[in-house]
């Protein structure tokens, strides 16, 4: 009976009766580590409900500038030309990180290492074959003599930008004749749609290769290369690793739009992001912008401790100090 | 048929007649009816003009940017905001046009199959079945097409079509499963209940006195079904198809799923294609610059184009059949 009683309690508090509504939209990457944050903080606080469409960064990005929503989220800060049609100066919160892991499909063969120059020969496709003997030299004895099948992604995504990032970082090849973005124009290649969509192609093609995210390929049990980062160790793509590019940074830009990219420092995971939450710094409802500032102290602080869990590398101590900083800018009229 | 004529010439004196003894209290309701009517019949048309008034003034800052150049060149590229849409009219039209290839021979004979050979209780089945595939969705299609078909694409088909077919252009290059290959195959099967279903009512629709003719004057059966019921339904057979064209030019889930989405003009069918449908549907959400947003409204206004083309291109051909029939 008192469970009944506590859970009607919770549904008349969860429905629209007297709560403040607040809305998000953009990034789906975050998606399950924000929905899990809004179903806590709801519970801490009754009183707010905070709905999110993961309907995809660019989606995210578009919606916050034509107002309508209270927060956009995307995996990649905005850029300069964005910031320009913004009405307001916009403040950027990552939230947690990822990485994008190279996945591939060769029978018998594990425990493979890649470095940067190779990879992007892959990708640009003057590296056909793997066995290639730049493959082989990392890679002694590796077996395999079949073509080389790229893999990409098909539609518009955060994780082709982290990647490309990366890819126009390490090859001046890439940055000259792909560039980067959230959907490319591939030198090479088949696209699948989605993360799903390159993971079903890389488990039914022999001898080929893509790129997936973090989550996505650990809780698919796939296998993926180690690569080299810039201090020259081969690194594995884990939560830790991918917390250490971010430790790595050596100066965080004061409006926290880094790259995380090919990081310095021991560990590190070179093609590692974050995730942003994006606000402007003065909102026209003083009462949402009061509930979204506390909602993400708190995420920087309880909140990272379930990133862990769900596969999302928590944010480094050293970062987070200054993203709670930066969060006191948001502009929040108390009133009383 | 004389008869039905003067039947219908009498029903409608008999119908004027009614009318005018009518009092005006039946006359308002009718009216009204047919405002009810006309305005529902306006709304259709005025939906169609705002699509494509929609898509227009979404495309313009493509439009104006790159010009014509979209329509002949080849390159499409969101980070250069360099946009050619060749490659993906290319993509739309041969996988539909294969897919026509494919299904129309199929679907005519399971039509003729159901109408005219068939058992009653086995024509029942067949047309159950075959109605069942239009049920199944696009997104099922479309992991049937990952999971099923272009394994066995990859693995049986392109290799014995690359082994002995190779000389041809169609067939070369490497086995990749997914490409323009398996998207028109997944087209030819999402499109033959629509054409099957269609046909054989319009098979059915032809009268048996056509056929006992044909029979009594000593025709086999194969010389029955085409002198009588093939040349009979001519017109409406190209209707059927030209309705399967359209959703094999607008598909999007199923096709984006396979067709291995690189926006590359290629003869061979073995090699991986996008579509004007799935390069709205992979790009559209993620895009941010505004020419991105503009050239894929610009590329979503010449699918609404191609289809308006095609469709009323076929419609000629079948006003100008029936024309023909007519005057012989």
């Amino acid at each position: 009976m008192r469970l009944l009683m506590l859970f009607l309690a919770g549904f008349l508090a969860s429905s629209s009766w007297g709560a403040q509504v607040v809305t998000g939209a953009g990034a789906t990457f975050p998606y399950p580590l924000y929905s899990k944050w809004f179903a806590e903080y709801g519970k801490l606080n009754p009183n707010v409900q905070i709905n999110y469409q993961s309907i995809g960064s660019g989606g995210g990005i578009r919606q916050l500038l034509d107002k309508t929503i209270d927060f956009g989220a995307s995996d990649s800060p905005m850029t300069d030309e964005q910031l320009g049609k913004a009405s307001g100066p916009i403040v950027h919160i990552p939230t947690a990180m990822g990485a994008v892991v190279l996945i591939y499909n060769l029978a018998g063969s594990t425990n493979l290492k890649l470095s940067s120059d190779v990879l992007a020969d892959v990708f640009l496709g003057t590296i056909k074959k793997w066995n290639d003997p730049r493959i082989l030299a990392l890679n002694p004895g590796l077996a395999q003599t079949s073509d080389i099948f790229v893999v990409h992604r098909s539609d518009g995504s955060g994780t082709t930008g982290i990647f490309s990032d990366y890819m126009a970082k390490v090859s001046s090849d890439w940055k000259t004749k792909v560039g980067s973005g959230t959907a490319l124009n591939w030198p090479t290649g088949l696209g699948g749609k989605g993360n799903e969509g390159v993971t079903g192609l890389v488990k039914q093609t022999p001898g080929s290769i893509g790129y997936v995210e973090l989550i996505y390929a650990e809780s698919n049990k796939l296998s993926f290369f180690a690569l080299k980062n810039k201090a020259g160790q081969f690194v594995t793509p884990t939560l830790k690793s991918v917390t250490a590019a971010a430790a790595g940074l050596k100066e965080v830009p004061d409006d926290l739009r880094f790259s995380i990219t090919d990081s310095d420092g021991a560990g590190s995971y070179p093609i590692s992001g974050a995730t942003y939450i994006l606000v402007y710094k003065t909102m026209p409802d003083s009462a949402k912008a009061a509930s979204i500032v506390s909602f993400l102290k708190w995420a920087l602080k309880d909140g990272q401790k379930m990133a862990a869990e769900l596969l999302y590398a928590p944010l480094p101590s050293s970062l987070v100090k200054k993203v709670q900083k930066k969060v006191e800018t948001i502009e929040v009229k108390r009133a009383g | 048929m004389p008869d039905v004529n003067t039947d219908l010439g009498h029903l409608k004196e008999l119908a004027q007649n009614k009318f005018r003894s009518f009092g005006k209290e039946i006359h308002k309701p009718d009216r009204n009816f047919l405002w009810f009517l006309r305005i529902v019949a306006s709304a259709v048309i005025a939906c169609l003009l705002s699509v494509g008034l929609f898509l227009l003034l979404k495309a313009w800052p493509a439009l104006y940017h790159t010009g014509l150049r979209f329509l002949y060149t080849n390159t499409w590229d969101p980070v250069g905001d360099v946009y050619g849409a060749l490659p993906v009219v290319f993509g739309t039209l041969l996988s539909s046009f294969l897919a026509l290839i494919l299904s129309v021979p199929l679907s005519l004979g399971i039509a003729l199959f159901v109408s005219e050979l068939a058992p009653r209780r086995l024509a029942r089945f067949v047309s159950f079945t075959v109605e069942m595939l239009a049920a199944i969705p696009s997104v099922v299609y479309g992991l049937w097409g990952i999971f099923v078909l272009a394994p066995w694409l990859r693995t049986v088909v392109e290799p014995f079509l690359g082994t002995y077919f190779g000389f041809l252009p169609f067939f070369q290059g490497p086995p990749y499963g997914v490409g323009m290959l398996a998207a028109s195959l997944i087209l030819a099967v999402m499109i033959t209940p629509t054409i099957s279903s269609i046909a054989r009512e319009i098979f059915r629709a032809v009268p048996s006195n056509y056929r006992e003719a044909a029979l009594a004057l000593g025709a086999t059966r194969w010389e029955m079904i085409r002198l009588s019921v093939l040349s009979a339904s001519w017109s409406g057979v190209l209707g059927a198809v030209v309705l399967g064209l359209g959703r094999a030019l607008g598909e999007t889930m199923a096709v984006t799923m396979v067709i291995g989405n690189r926006a590359d003009i290629s003869l061979s069918l073995f090699s991986p294609g996008q579509s004007m449908a799935s390069v709205i549907a992979n790009e559209y959400v993620e895009a941010t610059s505004d020419i991105h947003l503009a050239a894929l409204a610009e590329v979503g206004l010449l699918l609404f184009a191609v289809t308006f083309l095609v469709n009323s291109g076929a419609r000629l051909i079948v006003l100008r059949l029936k024309t023909k029939g007519g005057g012989r």
